[in-house]
């Protein structure tokens, strides 16, 4: 443990003092994430080109897929972990999901809501056209 | 009493607050600067992440996605994106425990890596836009070209900024300001990944999906 109070910095896997130790641990860390991550990558790939699942739930599975990766990536590849030293990490990190969901969830729900409710059917069929 | 508690008051009665142990190292007032910046860029991406998931049905008659993408492309595209944040990782193993040659080893791999990625992205694009694909085309692929064009403009950004590092380190050496800044790189490197995750997810698997 180190003496120091402050929080790591996003990246560092330990305090900065003890970096210069354990290179191979390193090592290890990163390679685990590597191979989690293309377990995942090809989960992705081929739940998108199956046919042995049922087709309307698949893009909510490669939605599930896409988290799990991001989670790999900031555990393994960033660091960031849940420990008292990383607090303001993911704090910002929180806050920063929280805008991504509002952006994303909010502009698909409004912009499909005024679709649906207030387009005449025929200006709907330029603008859906499959 | 809890024992496990005690000790653990016992121990953080060591150690000084923060409030009187001074401001935080550069090092790491630089880096959560620098993600704070990371993650207002991600912001950005989801802006263009919801402009293209309202925009992806519009095709005004136009090619379809499931039309233009091809899997086996994308494919090579992630790995070489993947292996490069890998590489990059262990690059800055390197940094930290102040190797020269490995250092530059691993920041050659990754360069050319991000460079592979870049040139497929590119002939995929010069290859939509020879059938007719262009972003002028429809809505669809007006937000198809932003949002991974973007992406793409990112990586050409980080290839670079990793060449001016490594120039930095030649003649710098690994002095901290050098370090800070690649750790920063390295942020930069690894937030593009997580991004690409979704742009596969979510243009090209979700898209090949009528």
């Amino acid at each position: 443990m180190t003496d120091t109070r402050y929080d790591r910095a996003p990246g560092d896997s330990s305090g900065f003092t003890e970096l210069h130790e354990g290179t191979w641990s390193g090592v290890i860390v990163y390679t685990i994430g590597l191979v989690l991550a293309v377990i995942l990558t090809a989960a992705s790939f081929w739940v998108a080109n199956t046919s042995l699942l049922w087709a309307p739930g698949i893009p909510l599975g490669l939605a599930v897929l896409a988290i799990a990766q991001m989670g790999i990536h900031l555990v393994f590849f960033l660091h960031i972990t849940t420990g008292p030293d990383n607090t303001n990490n993911v704090l910002a990190l929180a806050f920063g999901v929280l805008i991504v969901t509002v952006v994303v969830v909010g502009s698909v729900w409004i912009m499909f809501d005024l679709n649906d409710n207030m387009m005449p059917p025929e200006l709907m069929n330029l603008h859906m056209q499959h | 009493m809890n024992i496990a508690l005690a000790i653990d008051e016992v121990h953080r009665e060591a150690l000084p607050r923060a409030s009187e142990a001074g401001p935080a190292s550069k090092r790491i007032v630089v880096a959560y600067g620098f993600w704070i910046f990371l993650l207002s860029d991600i912001v950005m991406f989801a802006a263009l992440f919801a402009a293209y998931a309202i925009l992806v049905r519009a095709t005004a008659g136009g090619p379809t996605g499931a039309q233009l993408f091809n899997q086996v492309n994308v494919a090579i595209e992630t790995a070489c994106l993947l292996a490069s944040s890998y590489t990059c990782g262990l690059m800055s193993l390197a940094v930290n425990a102040r190797r020269l040659a490995t250092t530059y080893f691993f920041a050659v791999v990754t360069f050319a890596l991000g460079a592979a990625f870049l040139a497929l992205e590119l002939r995929e694009f010069a290859d939509m836009i020879a059938r007719g694909a262009t972003p002028q085309r429809s809505a669809f692929l007006s937000a198809f070209f932003t949002l991974v064009g973007c992406h793409g403009l990112h990586v050409s950004a980080g290839l670079l900024w990793l060449l001016v590092m490594m120039a930095q380190v030649a003649i710098k050496g690994f002095r901290a300001a050098v370090q800070r800044r690649l750790l920063c790189f390295a942020l930069f490197w690894h937030a593009l990944d997580i991004i690409w995750v979704w742009l596969f997810t979510v243009v090209y698997l979700m898209g090949v999906h009528p």
